[in-house]
């Protein structure tokens, strides 16, 4: 390895071998460590102020408003490792939302998997056409999910008008989903981590997987290693717009009202959810687990404020606070690292 | 160079020309649409958003982006009502108003330019701040009843203009006019380009592109906390929600107008030309009863349309503009540089 005429400078940190990889393996796992401190400190100092924040019905209402935004937070976090944006998630959610609980009152009977999988065509249909637009027609994603953010919307508010789906016209099987427990703990909570396992163990695991981080850190390197960056991309964005379509009936079980808004706003929610989890605005880094993680820590933080009788309103800005925060934390995670490596890379030569 | 000057030539005329489209249609399907009072109602409409255009183009050309602007104009606006409601005087206000806009866009820009932050995931978390700060100030409280003199803004017309132009819009035709010399006249304009087309390159030619880029997303601020400002009077409400959601306008509108988001690209002509254009096509829809909330599908279908119309050029170097902490290749422009290869990579060992 030392042998070529390679400058200290222009050999890549990475090629320092398996304790460079440790090394990089062992920031991430702090950073995600970072955010359960502050889960833990956050939870400890309001439980501490107003033990009430730690009953179980609380603890149930956190994780239930948790699940719609860390399964957003799954989709988005595929796509955004690759180096692209979902902007259109909080659209497609409403669409979603809208078109298949409209289902209960046009079919009477029909059983609730069947709308799960109207919901999942829906969203399934909306990330094609993000998905094609941006890795066949080579448009930045940025502006692709702009405007399909609108243009959901739009298609939305036309179908709706003025009209919304109201609870008594759901079915109560449907609605009793997010209420359904097992030893406290809500079913919905339990199925999602199980899914954000499965999204997290495929990033980690499966070789298509680990090509979206690749493609994320250098798109053009990534090709040229033989990468079918287009079909990775195209399938992030699938992956994205079919957890938002089935996001989209968990919504309108949990909330039993649908009108033209559902989900207005939600994808800045969500990018921030990820990007506190640890997930790099530009791509190449961040795990599934930790932008769960992000999506419970700023829900934790409205139920928290709201226990402790701090006005809502302050909850926009802690967020908004609390995001600057973590971006900072992160650069300073990777100044640090690559001097380490390099430092390291120094060493073995 | 000339090459690129064509090009932005071609779009330009492709906007003027859509504009006319739009125009003719326009007086076709209404005869209301060129009546000085329609003209005067979408000026009254679109004003605010027009001035925000316009840092944001800048903002855009230096190769960054600026998302919390409507966070900004929310935030002014709520603070004009607080201290209204308190009975300070109208100047001090303003005064106190247009410190707040440039120290809000300085913290954008220190927070980029001094740590090194994407810009996106920056003004994402102060989207959220800004916003947050307006609820926290102004809670759920409404301040109406500002004084006449002020709210005629939204009432009267510019003399001499026969009862169709806005102060609004006389004030962004006032600005584009400064911004466009600026852009296009001055050293520190021309300079927005080259950062734009390649922050590292313009810094070894001798640019200060941090403090510039501040400057920008100080401007930025001041003219958005104008636009506040306005907004309050025209409503002659100051409420934690004004002008939430604004941004994707802007930057769709900026898109529009041929603005790359890669930066470097772009012209304060064509950002005019959109602006009629995007407010024309509005007003020609509410005009036919089309539902005025959906129109968002064409305003999406517009951007849609912009970015596979200019596919060709600036796509090879997807959002390194944004990511000061990894230099590498900057994007090439495939007409000057048909290579697909780095130039770096041909480097004798």
């Amino acid at each position: 390895m030392s042998t070529t005429l390679v400058s200290r400078s222009e050999r890549p940190p990475a090629a320092a071998g398996p304790s460079a990889r440790r090394l990089t393996e062992r920031a991430f796992r702090i950073r995600e460590s970072g955010i359960i401190v502050v889960l833990a400190v956050f939870v400890a100092v309001t439980a501490s102020v107003q033990p009430r924040f730690l009953n179980i019905t609380n603890i149930q209402f956190i994780l239930i408003n948790t699940t719609v935004f860390a399964l957003l937070a799954l989709g988005e976090t595929m796509v955004v490792i690759s180096r692209n944006y979902d902007l259109s998630v909080g659209s497609v959610l409403g669409l979603s939302a809208y078109l298949s609980a409209n289902l209960f009152g046009q079919h009477h009977g029909i059983p609730i998997v069947a709308v799960f999988l109207a919901g999942l065509g829906i969203g399934l249909a909306c990330g094609l056409l993000n998905g094609i637009m941006v890795s066949a027609g080579r448009v930045p994603s940025l502006v692709v999910t702009l405007a399909t953010l609108y243009i959901f919307r739009g298609v939305d508010i036309l179908i709706v008008g003025g009209k919304e789906v109201v609870a008594s016209s759901l079915p109560s099987a449907f609605l009793d989903i997010p209420k359904a427990t097992v030893f406290g703990i809500p079913d919905l909570a339990i199925a999602i981590a199980v899914v954000i396992g499965i999204g997290a163990y495929y990033l980690r695991s499966f070789r298509s997987g680990r090509e979206l981080y690749a493609i994320g850190s250098n798109p053009d390197a990534a090709r040229l290693a033989g990468i079918p960056t287009g079909r990775r991309v195209f399938m992030a964005f699938m992956v994205s717009g079919a957890i938002a379509g089935v996001a989209g009936v968990l919504w309108a079980a949990q909330y039993g009202t649908v009108d033209s808004t559902a989900g207005t706003g939600y994808e800045l929610q969500v990018i921030s959810a990820v990007v506190v989890g640890g997930v790099a605005i530009f791509g190449g880094s961040g795990s599934a687990v930790g932008a769960a993680l992000g999506a419970l820590l700023l829900n934790t933080i409205s139920s928290a404020l709201y226990v402790l009788g701090i006005s809502p309103f302050w909850d926009q800005a802690i967020w908004g606070f609390l995001l600057i925060v973590a971006i900072s934390v992160d650069r300073f995670i990777s100044v640090r690292l690559t001097a380490a490596l390099r430092v390291r890379g120094a060493r073995h030569e | 160079m000339s090459d690129r000057l064509r090009s932005a030539l071609r779009w330009e005329s492709g906007l003027a020309l859509l504009v006319l489209i739009i125009g003719v249609v326009g007086v076709t399907v209404s005869a209301q649409f060129l009546t000085s009072n329609n003209l005067f109602n979408v000026g009254l409409s679109y004003g605010e958003i027009a001035i925000m255009t316009l840092p944001m183009t800048l903002i855009i050309i230096s190769g960054e982006i600026d998302l919390s602007v409507a966070s900004i104009l929310g935030m002014c606006s709520a603070l004009l009502g607080v201290l209204w409601a308190k009975h300070w005087p109208m100047l001090g206000i303003f005064a106190l108003i247009a410190v707040v806009g440039l120290a809000a866009g300085a913290v954008n820009g220190l927070l980029v330019t001094r740590l090194g932050l994407p810009s996106l995931a920056v003004t994402i978390g102060t989207l959220a701040l800004y916003r947050g700060i307006a609820t926290i100030l102004l809670g759920p409280n409404t301040v109406a009843n500002f004084p006449a003199t002020y709210t005629n803004l939204g009432v009267n017309a510019v003399p001499f203009t026969g009862n169709a132009m806005t102060y609004s819009v006389a004030l962004f035709i006032v600005l584009a006019v400064i911004f466009g010399v600026v852009l296009h006249a001055t050293p520190f304009g021309r300079s927005l380009y080259a950062m734009g087309a390649s922050a590292e390159a313009a810094r070894f030619a001798g640019i200060r592109v941090k403090r510039n880029k501040t400057i920008l997303f100080m401007v930025s601020g001041l003219v958005c906390a104008l636009a506040g400002v306005l907004w309050t009077f025209r409503l002659d409400t100051a409420v934690q929600n004004n002008g939430v959601g604004l941004e994707l306008d802007v930057v769709a509108i900026v898109l529009l107008a041929g603005v790359s988001i890669f930066g470097g690209k772009g012209s304060i002509i064509g950002v005019v030309l959109a602006v009629l254009a995007f407010a024309g096509l509005q007003s020609a829809l509410l005009l036919t009863n089309f539902n005025q909330e959906a129109a968002g599908i064409v305003t999406g279908a517009l951007l849609l349309l912009s970015v596979f119309g200019r596919n060709a050029a600036a796509l090879s170097g997807r959002f390194r503009k944004w990511m000061p902490a990894r230099p590498g290749r900057e994007p090439g422009h495939p007409a000057a540089d048909p290579s697909p290869i780095p130039p770096t990579a041909s480097t004798p060992p």
